[in-house]
């Protein structure tokens, strides 16, 4: 369970994130909506601990997240998968999926990589390609994968559906709700896409100008018009 | 308003030409009191700060106005020095001074529109190795052409007559006779007057605006109708017109223009004044040329006296050199004018509180500003 | 013909050490797009590491391991304690540190070393070979210098691609930023890629010096020289860097056998303006557009 209390982040003197308290639950897909500058993409780069907090905290199952640097974060079960992908085009799939896999112990586990191949075997009809060749839809399971690898408790997935075709993202978001069941994955999934998110999530959080504006089930959110309105945009 | 404001000033404060003219009679008197007080070595080692200053004046206006970087100006200043010497082989040569000042000028030109049209799609490191490499070949050239150019030992300079004139007028000034020195002295300050009226004045107008523009945002510039080629290959030629004055001064100064002079470490200090003195301030590359002048006599000195050989002690000044880089770069990027510049205005600020606080974005403003009359203009 | 060929075959050795230098500036380029002017001076002073060794009474291999190894320390303390502070700032700060840099090494190896021309011994004979009665401009030596450069590139390549830190090392250099997220210590990584570049640096510092004479300039053409090659291949490419130092080694002995040695340097800048100009991209690239 990672539970964000109080945190406050931003830059310079423009404040991104004022007072953002939640929690996302063990074995849930949770997520953070709000149009652009709502500070979605601050609130996972300060909990993956690329952005200093200027105050509160973040815990994951009990351990303190803030203030330990981002390197640290795979060993501890959090992944962040940051906004545009984040594949390396210059490794191949296999050093990409490898790289993930030092992340948790230094080694990369054989096992690990059969496990990722059989749950995208795009990746494994193309483990020598460089990534540099995946379409979207391929790099973003790319980079799902590679999270995979280092056996996270807590998956960070930052805009996954940005500038994919319909189809591919409902792919994308079948094949997230299936690992958050069969492997008890906790996601908390950053989306401007509030509807398809809304559709795979069990809980929304809403963020507008750096504030929490609503924080409940995602049925609950879905289901009321004046929010949907006011900041979700559908 | 900028009208009204002027109408309530005098002419030669309003206009900026005017202001840079007085501040330069100022400077003139200044040079001649110093040099007509000074010995025979003070005035030679006068005339190397000027020659350092002229060349460090056009690299500050280079590398601070239009963030460009050159490691060849020592192999330009090369240029001009063997271009005066050529030109003043006997004492008979005749070509008259200014003359010679000029086709010195003009030769480096020449070689630096070659060089800044090659090197205006470079940038950074790009544009720093394609100069260093200027510099490393220059040198190879006059060992080459031996005949002509004198190889290793290099060429003689023959300092003309000084002409009855001069003598003349510097007697009625000084009440004293005009030595050699410091007449070589009085032209090289008077050729860097000159030059720095000219680069200051060219920086206030709008091709100095261009290339503050083309240094703070390219995309915008060009958005604006700046031709980035074109105000980077200006810049350039500026530079090395400067160059090419300063390298004409040396050669009289020294009297001799051969390879050693003109090493790689020339432009690595010439580069070391205009970071000391702020990227793109000439009042700093000035600074600059008087530490590059007379801080090696100071710290050999006190390498001696600690006890180091007359050979180890030489080479205390470019390490002073090399560290102040470094220590500039990590301390104060903006060079020690400019940091100390910013200092005084943020103090200023402070003390006049937040509501003017306008005034500091005045250097970054102007380029936008121009950007956008000079994309008025051209469309 | 025989002139042809010893030209040729004397530039493919010298071309192999402008390989090796060429491949420190872009290891280091790849991974901080820094390029750095001090790889000069600094494989200068660790020559006069492997002298003091020598002058010592030490073997000529106990000085080659100890300028390496001097080479390794020296890159690692310059990229931890001078160039970490500038990694990511302007380039043009990048530049000028490491030119400060230059001069500093320069100045410092001159106090301490001496300002003169000090010979270098050599661990194979400095003559040419004899083959089918006729001497060819290979040396001993050269064919020393041609075997340790590619022994060090095969290590490099195979640390590269087939270790775990190689791979750290290369997911560092081209997205710091995923690889921090991945659990990478980036900034160890640079130390290290820093540190590798710095030994090459050396080695090719070494193999100039040997049977020759070192003085603390010696190495000055020679950054130009790597740099050259480094843009010939692309400046991101360690393949290309080796290609254009073999390339550019030959042209430039062709230039100093045919033409005269003074303008090997002058020859160099017209390559070097001719690549800019034509190809940006480097000789191999695909994509010519690409930005200077």
């Amino acid at each position: 369970m990672l539970t964000v209390t109080d945190l406050s982040a931003g830059y310079g003197p423009v404040r991104a994130l004022d007072g953002v308290s939640f929690t996302a639950d063990r074995g849930r897909v949770t997520a953070v909506l709000g149009a652009n500058g709502a500070g979605k993409t601050t609130l996972l780069r300060t909990i993956s601990g690329l952005h200093r907090a200027d105050r509160g905290s973040v815990e994951l199952d009990g351990s303190r997240l803030d203030r330990v640097a981002a390197e640290r974060m795979p060993a501890l079960g959090l992944a962040h998968v940051p906004e545009g992908r984040g594949v390396i085009t210059e490794l191949t799939v296999e050093e990409n999926l490898r790289l993930g896999g030092l992340g948790r112990a230094g080694r990369v586990d054989p096992a690990d990589l059969e496990r990722v191949y059989t749950l995208f075997p795009v990746l494994a009809d193309r483990r020598a390609a460089l990534a540099h060749v995946l379409s979207g839809g391929e790099r973003q399971m790319l980079v799902i994968a590679r999270a995979l690898m280092a056996r996270p408790t807590m998956l960070l997935l930052d805009e996954p559906s940005l500038g994919l075709a319909p189809r591919i993202v409902a792919q994308i978001f079948e094949l997230l709700r299936g690992l958050v069941e069969s492997e008890s994955l906790s996601v908390l999934l950053v989306e401007q896409n509030a509807r398809s998110a809304l559709s795979i999530a069990h809980r929304g959080v809403v963020l507008n100008l750096g504030r929490v504006v609503a924080d409940d089930d995602a049925d609950v959110l879905a289901a009321d018009d004046q929010l949907r309105h006011a900041y979700l945009g559908f | 308003m900028a009208t009204a404001l002027r109408r309530g000033r005098t002419w030669w404060a309003g206009s900026v030409l005017g202001r840079h003219l007085l501040v330069a009679l100022l400077g003139l008197v200044v040079v001649v009191v110093v040099l007509e007080s000074a010995s025979d070595f003070r005035n030679l080692q006068l005339a190397s700060m000027a020659y350092l200053g002229i060349a460090a004046g056009g690299l500050t206006v280079l590398t601070g106005l239009n963030g460009q970087i050159s490691l060849g100006h020592g192999a330009l200043m090369a240029i001009g020095a063997y271009t005066t010497a050529l030109l003043l082989d006997d004492r008979d040569a005749g070509t008259p001074l200014p003359l010679v000042v000029l086709a010195a000028v003009a030769v480096t030109l020449l070689v630096g529109a070659v060089v800044g049209a090659a090197a205006a799609r470079l940038h950074g490191p790009y544009l720093a190795g394609a100069t260093l490499a200027l510099a490393v070949a220059v040198p190879g050239i006059a060992l080459y052409f031996k005949e002509q150019l004198g190889g290793e030992q290099g060429l003689r300079v023959v300092l003309p007559d000084i002409p009855t004139w001069v003598l003349d007028l510097a007697f009625f000034v000084t009440g004293q006779d005009l030595t050699r020195s410091r007449y070589v002295a009085c032209l090289a300050w008077l050729t860097l007057i000159v030059t720095f009226v000219l680069l200051a004045n060219l920086s206030r107008t709008r091709v100095g605006r261009r290339w503050r523009a083309v240094r703070d945002d390219e995309v915008a510039a060009e958005l604006a109708g700046i031709r980035l080629g074109r105000a980077r290959v200006s810049a350039f030629v500026v530079s090395a017109a400067a160059a090419g004055a300063a390298g004409a001064m040396m050669a009289i100064t020294v009297r001799l223009a051969a390879p050693s002079g003109f090493t790689i470490t020339l432009s690595l200090t010439l580069l070391t004044a205009v970071v000391l003195g702020g990227l793109g301030s000439l009042g700093g590359a000035l600074l600059g040329a008087a530490l590059l002048t007379f801080l090696p006599q100071v710290v050999t000195d006190l390498g001696v006296d600690a006890g180091l050989s007359d050979i180890q002690a030489a080479e205390l000044a470019p390490l002073v050199y090399g560290l102040v880089m470094v220590v500039v770069v990590l301390v104060a990027p903006a060079g020690l004018v400019g940091t100390a510049r910013t200092a005084l205005l943020r103090r200023r600020l402070q003390r006049a509180g937040t509501g003017t606080s306008t005034s500091t974005s005045t250097d970054t403003a102007a380029p936008t500003s121009t950007s956008t009359t000079s994309k008025g203009t051209t469309t | 013909m025989q002139q042809l060929l010893n030209t040729a075959l004397g530039g493919l050795t010298l071309g192999m050490v402008y390989a090796a230098f060429a491949l420190a500036l872009v290891l280091i380029w790849r991974s901080t797009r820094i390029v750095n002017f001090a790889q000069a001076p600094m494989a200068m002073v660790t020559t006069f590491v492997a002298l003091v060794v020598v002058d010592a009474g030490h073997s000529y291999w106990l000085a080659f391991a100890a300028a390496l190894v001097s080479g390794l320390l020296l890159g690692a303390v310059v990229e931890r304690l001078v160039v970490r502070p500038v990694e990511g700032g302007p380039e043009i700060n990048a530049v000028i540190l490491t030119l400060g840099l230059f001069i500093v090494l320069h100045a410092l190896a001159a106090v301490v070393f001496g300002n003169r021309y000090r010979s270098f011994p050599a661990p194979f004979g400095v003559r040419g070979l004899e083959v089918g009665g006729t001497t060819i401009a290979l040396t001993g030596f050269g064919v020393f210098t041609v075997l340790a450069v590619l022994v060090t590139m095969g290590l490099l390549l195979a640390l590269f691609r087939y270790t775990d830190v190689g791979l750290r090392m290369r997911a560092s250099a081209f997205n710091p930023e995923v690889a921090r997220l991945l659990g990478v210590r980036v900034g160890r990584m640079l130390t290290l890629g820093w540190a590798l570049a710095s030994l090459v640096g050396s080695l090719a510092g070494l193999l100039i010096a040997g049977g020759s004479l070192v003085h603390p300039a010696y190495m000055d053409s020679v950054v130009v020289y790597g740099f050259v090659a480094a843009v010939l291949g692309g400046l991101d490419s360690p393949i290309g860097a080796v290609v254009g130092g073999l390339l550019l080694g030959v042209a430039l002995s062709f230039v100093s056998g045919y033409v005269g040695s003074q303008l090997v340097a002058l020859a160099a800048l017209v390559i070097l303006m001719l690549v800019l100009t034509l190809r940006p991209g480097g000789l191999f690239a695909q994509a010519a557009a690409r930005r200077v």
